[in-house]
């Protein structure tokens, strides 16, 4: 034990000195905590008067503009929107898989522990760490697709020079399944960066979903004879489910906040068309409002950039609303 | 007459144990469907992918920084010893190319944002933990937790039009102290307050984790609750709150969008937080947003300094995880 009280001649016991220091603790300890919420405070309103008057419906229904009067952030909105769709889509099948495995199946052994930190460290990565990871491996590929490749010369590929371009192609030969390699600065390679970004979490969260479901439901499930993916897919997912799901949108929420990576990436801030596929150029709200910040007028740097701080902290309001939602509905109590 | 073959259990037992052996990753086993394996091996690959995302990191910061390296323009040495960092120049060299700037800029911004957060985070972990009623601890600890949950690009908006506006009115108009509108301080002030909820709530569980005996013996000694609080409790939490600690700063480190905001874009050897510098994560946004094309020095130029900022907080991590196995006390 660490805590020691002197109890040999020095020790006075002055009962009068140690309670008024403790009271004075328990006052600076409150304020310590009154910091945070008072910063959080100033924030919000800062952002609602310099924002506020700046949300109309130009901000949803225009893209950037010259006059700050006329610009919105429409294809910001919409790019966000399909982003965090594309990403869910993505992180939820490998996120979940790895969580059901490694609380399911996992043996005790060095390759699951070697994972098991593996998760946590990635978790510390810093985000913009994965933009360049996402830039070199999806948006670029290593360059093995540009003309002078090696890859290009040794199976004569049909690529096209230039920004856009690359090996597009239509997967099987299936019109509509278009594919393009490299990813570039599209939509997919965006999702599949903030997928990598995100992944720590959902498995953190996912795992902590089905650990939370009691081991006498598997084992009445064992009991009867039930193999393991039955146990698993019949009796603790469907009980699991609202806690991963909840996990998931929480995870989702911090992708739809992230600047970096996706600025990284290569993500465009002047974006003046809707996506019409997954291979479009995109933009996303954040990096508008960054795009904002970074301009010369006041207008632009402070007032925009307010009002779009307000649409995006309204979005992830909600889906944080969406996750507590779900998690106060269909939590089992055991 | 037709010949039985003739299996001893122990050849069956024998079977069975090598074929387990072969896959002992997935408990495979006889009597199993197909089906069963199939989807134990795809759980598995899933779990497996994360450990090639680190791969995917390391291969590709690294690949590009030996490409880096193997320029004529530069050399390993200046890059670690160099005090000048000025990629964009004309015609660039090995003195063109020292990271000590970019990592001092850094690591003022961490150690500043640090002196903020440590102190205020652990007084509202010990506050919460140790103080808060059960009724206001549920208010405080969420709405602390909002903190983490906004945009790290509305703290650079939040710094620029809120902190440094106030700075410069308190230090420049009342002490007459030069505030330029890009610093250091202003951005470590809004990093400092990104990380409290970090601190606060992993020290908060590391302090909730002591054994409410402990509390009581001490209690029963004749402490105070404010004895009971930094005699006690903290030193017996304290492997949870220097974990706490090195993650947040490792945080601050790689800290992005708020940096590139409001600390600026000018590579300085300088300790005066009032100026404008450039830590290693705006440079790489600087020419990422520049558009440098991928063969470029500066295209290779930004996976040598994110390789430096890769290996810091790597490991960062890794001694918080140490320090959080070794030296954690258990209690039953």
């Amino acid at each position: 034990m660490t805590a020691s009280v002197e109890t040999n001649g020095d020790f006075k016991e002055n009962l009068g000195f140690r309670q008024k220091l403790g009271r004075f603790f328990n006052v600076l300890l409150l304020i310590c905590t009154l910091v945070g919420l008072v910063v959080l405070t100033a924030l919000l309103v800062d952002v609602a008067l310099e924002g506020g008057s700046w949300i109309r419906p130009q901000l949803f229904t225009n893209y950037h503009s010259r006059f700050p009067e006329k610009a919105g952030m429409k294809s910001g909105i919409v790019g966000s929107l399909i982003l965090i769709g594309l990403t869910g889509l993505f992180s939820f099948p490998i996120g979940v898989g790895a969580a059901i495995y490694l609380e399911e199946y996992a043996p005790k052994n060095w390759l699951t522990n070697f994972i098991n930190i593996n998760i946590n460290n990635l978790s510390g990565v810093p985000s913009i760490v994965y933009g360049m990871l996402g830039l070199t491996v999806f948006g670029r590929m290593f360059g093995l697709f540009e003309p002078d490749s090696w890859l290009v010369k040794a199976f004569n590929i049909p690529v096209a020079a230039g920004m856009q371009g690359g090996w597009q192609f239509d997967l099987f030969g299936i019109p509509g399944l278009a594919i393009q390699l490299p990813f570039g600065r599209s939509l997919v390679a965006g999702a599949m960066t903030m997928t990598l970004l995100i992944l720590p979490v959902v498995i953190i969260a996912s795992r902590e979903a089905i650990r939370a479901v009691p081991p006498s439901i598997r084992e009445a499930a064992y009991g009867l004879g039930a193999t393991r993916w039955q146990t698993v897919s019949t009796q603790v997912l469907p009980v699991a489910v609202p806690g991963i799901l909840t996990g998931m949108i929480l995870a989702l929420s911090r992708a739809v906040g992230e600047t970096a990576p996706l600025l990284i990436m290569g993500a465009f801030t002047y974006v003046p068309f809707l996506p019409e596929s997954v291979w479009d150029q995109f933009t996303t709200m954040p990096i508008q409002i960054y795009n904002w910040i970074t301009l010369p007028q006041e207008d632009y740097r402070i007032h925009l950039a307010a009002a779009g701080i307000i649409v995006l902290l309204a979005v992830l309001l909600s889906l944080n609303t969406i996750a507590v939602y779900l998690r106060n509905k269909f939590q089992v109590k055991w | 007459m037709q010949e039985v073959k003739r299996v001893s259990v122990r050849e069956i037992v024998a079977e069975r144990k090598s074929k387990k052996k072969l896959f002992g990753l997935f408990k495979l086993s006889r009597g199993k469907s197909v089906w069963e394996n199939i989807i134990a091996v795809g759980l598995f690959a899933c779990s497996v992918f994360s450990v090639l995302v680190t791969l995917g990191i390391i291969i590709t910061l690294f690949s590009e920084t030996i490409n880096f390296f193997s320029r004529p323009e530069v050399n390993l040495w200046d890059f670690l010893t160099g005090t000048n960092w000025s990629p964009l120049s004309s015609s660039p060299g090995p003195e063109n190319f020292g990271v000590r700037p970019l990592i001092r800029g850094t690591l003022m911004i961490a150690f500043i944002s640090g002196a903020i957060a440590l102190p205020i985070g652990l007084g509202s972990a010990i506050y919460l933990s140790e103080y808060a009623s059960e009724k206001a601890r549920k208010v405080l600890k969420p709405a602390l937790e909002v903190l983490a949950g906004i945009p790290t690009v509305v703290y650079g908006y939040f710094a620029i039009s809120f902190i440094t506006p106030l700075l410069q009115r308190v230090l420049e108009d009342g002490l007459g102290i030069n505030v330029s509108f890009f610093n250091a301080l202003s951005a470590s002030v809004v990093v400092g307050v990104m990380i409290i909820p970090m601190v606060a709530s992993i020290s908060e569980d590391a302090m909730r984790a002591v054994p409410r005996s402990l509390r009581e013996g001490a209690y029963a000694l004749g402490a105070t609750k404010f004895e009971v609080a930094t005699k006690v409790v903290v030193p017996a939490a304290l492997s949870g709150i220097i974990a706490a600690f090195i993650l947040a700063i490792s945080r601050a480190i790689g800290e992005t969008m708020a940096v590139t905001i409001a600390a600026g874009a000018t590579p300085r050897m300088t300790l005066n937080p009032l100026e404008s510098v450039q830590t290693m994560t705006s440079f790489i946004v600087q020419v990422s947003f520049g558009d440098a094309p991928s063969g470029s020095i500066n295209g290779q130029a930004i996976y040598a300094v994110g390789a430096t900022l890769f290996v810091i907080t790597f490991l960062m991590n890794i001694i918080s995880d140490i320090v959080l196995r070794r030296f954690r006390e258990v209690y039953e």
